[in-house]
């Protein structure tokens, strides 16, 4: 049988927030052999009851039809909604960034950071660490440019992502 | 304030409401086993009267006991028992009805809050291990949520597609006080399920069934987890669309065994003529079953030429594994009943099948199901024939345990009515069928109650016959006794050259005098002339009964799909045996 190919999706889960739910979540996706490509999860309500998980998985329109169905049966969950089939969303990620050097990388390594608006948060004589938030592809593009200015460590949030307009979910 | 505490409803223990919760809840009977993190509970119970607590002498055997009850008499399962070893034998149970979508209510023990995590003696992460085979669960961390909990836990059980709902309770919960409010109506604030289908959808699916030349109602135990008025609805729609009708193993029981339009079960071991009407038909209407590999075989050459219409109450069973061309997420008890109005309101015709029955009279004169009695060596299938056709009269429930006695009891033994057939179907477990024939007849106790066992399986669980005589249960147990695990010995004849790895039941025990022992009273059949009086001496002996029936070893369970076969491609009896498998063969299950 053909496979239709691949697609990458984000899915925003809206879960009640008890103890277990994201391993229910988790756990899900491992038993069935679904991807996880990035996976955020913060509480949301102003009375914590509510939290939202930010998916990005990837695979053929059939299984993310199938993603969807199935964790929308878990008892926890309020609602599912896959961002990128319902049409344009802001996708934003942070990345704290540590790059190490003297000289002309350093200089470099800030010089390249201005144009990708990167923020120094912590400098010393022999290190910066940057903050960068963006798309996926431009955090992925600011941390291949630091591997050749001194690159030493990366710690990265994964996705967060919302519709666009006025309409909440 | 002393005056106002008088007046006010004294506080409960967390064990006692436990026991008013489950009262409340119109719970009758309990299966479980005692041990330290449950004695407050069990002291409750110690206390009341309503509620009945069957000591069974395994924890697999509370969960099949518990689902046994359930899927004979529609009502929610309830069992109690310790933590860490007590939780982690009722695993497989749990997982068992996850499978079959059974409702069951499991309560485990655990040790106090302030122990969890220190590996504390007879602790294990109950809810961690359970988390993926069972519906939802609960480590309840607050006294004063629990009568909640355990109600809601009954709500999620049995709402929606059914299964079994664990709720995990630390000792130190179980002696803590709260008030017990008898909660009204259960509205879960995420858990809605859908229980009527989509209205347009309903009328298209209408209209493609008047419009088919050759459709076929494919049915699955959803219907029987409906309710007994789905099934009645089902018989309707058959009659008013003429066509023929094929259930999966779960859904034996959904129409009259002897129904002209059923066409017998379907699947690795179903009938030529419902294979093949699945293969050719146009319009295929699948009515609570999910298209699983048993049912399907080979998917690529699954019913090429049909339109599919699926109705399901879980929406992640559509387009699971094959996709349709209207998918009705809904209870199927709902959807058909709208079916019918719709099919009535618009005064739709039944469609003349005349050539599509021709079709079926062709295959079904194959008579794919026969075999041949012959000399005194009683063939398996002759047994099962005999057990029915003598036992018929009284509407007996049936429970299986796992193997070729199985299969051979949903092709021989008749079906009138649902709840009726109590087997493990996703799971396959063996040891299945004893407990769940317990909880059967505890459930309905004037019923005829058989468990139709393989000499293998019934050791998994044979503890139980402490269970029956203790509570004078009146279970039946009919041994189709062939000296091997003949399943396994089959695939192995038909897959590995013949080669009986292991499969071989040595050293058996004397099932007479092991029955016997329990208080039983033991019968052996050992000759195709005696079937019949020894089946009656069964029905006759008050109390429990064990029957050996010795039977031919080597018969092969057949009509077979092979896995990976498609549904054309069926071994119809030995000499249509396939060439010896390859190894892509070798690794399907
Ligand atoms: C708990 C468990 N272990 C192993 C199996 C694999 N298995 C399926 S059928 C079977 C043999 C059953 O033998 P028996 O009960 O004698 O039934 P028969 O096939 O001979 O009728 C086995 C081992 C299973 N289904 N369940
Ligand atoms: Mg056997």
């Amino acid at each position: 049988m053909k496979t239709a190919p691949s697609e990458r999706h984000t899915l925003s889960i809206l879960v009640d927030n008890e103890a277990g739910v994201l391993a229910r979540i988790v756990g899900l996706f491992s038993a069935r052999g679904y991807n996880i490509d990035s996976l955020t999860v913060a509480d949301v309500s102003g009375d914590h009851a509510v939290s939202r998980i930010t998916v990005v998985t990837s695979g053929p329109p059939a299984v993310i039809e199938q993603i969807m169905a199935q964790l929308d049966r878990l008892v926890p969950v309020h609602r599912v909604l896959d961002l990128t089939a319902l049409g344009p969303h802001v996708e934003r990620e942070m990345a704290l960034v540590k790059v190490a050097g003297v000289g002309d990388k350093r200089v470099e390594a800030l010089r390249l950071a201005d144009i990708f608006r990167a923020r120094p948060v912590d400098t010393t004589t022999q290190s910066f660490v940057f903050e960068i938030s963006g798309s996926t592809e431009k955090v992925n593009q600011f941390v291949e440019l630091m591997r050749e200015v001194g690159l030493v460590e990366v710690a990265r949030t994964g996705v967060v992502a919302i519709a666009r307009g006025k309409e909440a979910v | 304030m002393a005056s106002l505490s008088a007046s006010a409803p004294r506080d409960l223990t967390g064990a006692e409401i436990i026991v008013q919760a489950l009262t409340d809840l119109g719970v009758e009977v309990i299966f479980g086993y005692p041990g330290g993190a449950v004695l407050p509970i069990y002291d409750a119970l110690f206390h009341q009267t309503r509620i009945r607590h069957i000591l069974v002498r395994h924890e697999q055997a509370a969960i099949h006991a518990a689902e046994g009850y359930a899927r004979s008499t529609g009502k929610p399962g309830v069992a109690l028992v310790t933590s860490g070893p007590g939780a982690t034998n009722a695993v497989t149970g749990i997982t068992d009805a996850m499978c079959d979508s059974i409702p069951i209510v499991v309560l485990t023990g655990q040790v106090p809050t302030h122990l969890i995590g220190t590996d504390a003696f007879q602790e294990c992460d109950t809810v961690g291990i359970t988390r993926h085979c069972s519906k939802h669960n609960y480590l309840v961390k607050d006294v004063t949520r629990l009568g909640d909990i355990i109600h809601e836990a009954f709500h999620i059980a049995t709402a929606g597609r059914p299964g079994p709902v664990v709720v995990d309770l630390p000792k130190d919960i179980q002696v803590a006080r709260a008030r017990y409010v008898r909660p009204g109506k259960i509205e879960h604030k995420t858990y809605k399920p859908q229980i009527k289908g989509d209205l347009k959808a309903i009328e298209a699916a209408c209209e493609m069934i008047a419009a088919a030349e050759r459709p076929i109602l494919y049915t699955g135990g959803g219907i029987i987890n409906s309710g007994p008025g789905a099934a009645q609805m089902l018989r309707e729609l058959a009659k008013l669309t003429g066509a023929p009708v094929t259930t999966t193993l779960m859904g034996l029981g959904t129409i009259p065994q002897d129904d002209k339009q059923f066409l017998g079960m379907l699947g690795m071991h179903g009938s030529y003529e419902a294979n093949m009407a699945m293969n050719q038909c146009d319009l295929m209407v699948c009515l609570g079953a999910r298209f699983d590999d048993r049912v399907t075989g080979r998917l690529d050459a699954f019913s090429p030429n049909s339109k599919k219409i699926h109705v399901d109450i879980d929406r992640s069973s559509i387009n699971k594994v094959v996709r349709v061309d209207l998918g009705i997420v809904g209870d199927v008890g709902h959807v058909l009943e709208d079916m019918l109005k719709v099919w009535k309101s618009r005064r739709l015709r039944t469609p003349d099948l005349a050539q599509w029955w021709a079709k079926i009279a062709g295959w079904r004169a194959r008579d794919s199901f026969g075999f041949t009695q012959a000399g005194s060596e009683i063939m398996p299938q002759q047994a099962i024939k005999r057990l029915y056709e003598l036992t018929r009269k009284a509407q007996p429930i049936i429970t299986t345990e796992v193997g070729q006695h199985q299969m051979w009891a949903a092709q021989h033994f008749g079906f009138d009515a649902p709840n009726k057939w109590l087997t493990s179907g996703g799971l396959g477990t063996m040891g299945y069928g004893l407990p769940a024939a317990i909880g059967a007849q505890l459930g309905n106790p004037n019923a005829l109650v058989i468990d139709i066992a393989g000499e293998a399986s019934i050791q998994m669980n044979i503890q139980e016959l402490g269970t029956a005589i203790q509570y004078r249960l009146p279970v039946k147990i009919f041994v189709v006794n062939n000296e091997y695990m003949g399943m396994v010995r089959q695939w192995q004849e038909l897959n590995h050259g013949s080669r009986y790895s292991e499969s071989y039941s040595d050293s058996l025990p004397d099932f007479v005098k092991l029955a016997e022992a329990y208080g039983w009273t033991g019968i052996r059949i050992e000759n195709a002339a005696d079937l019949d009086t020894g089946i009656a001496a069964m029905i006759a002996t008050p109390g429990p009964v064990l029957v050996d029936c010795r039977v031919a070893q080597l018969t092969n369970c057949f009509p077979m799909i092979a896995s990976g076969a498609a549904h054309t491609d069926m071994m119809l009896g030995p000499d249509d045996k396939t060439s010896a498998a390859d190894e892509d063969a070798q690794a399907l299950v």
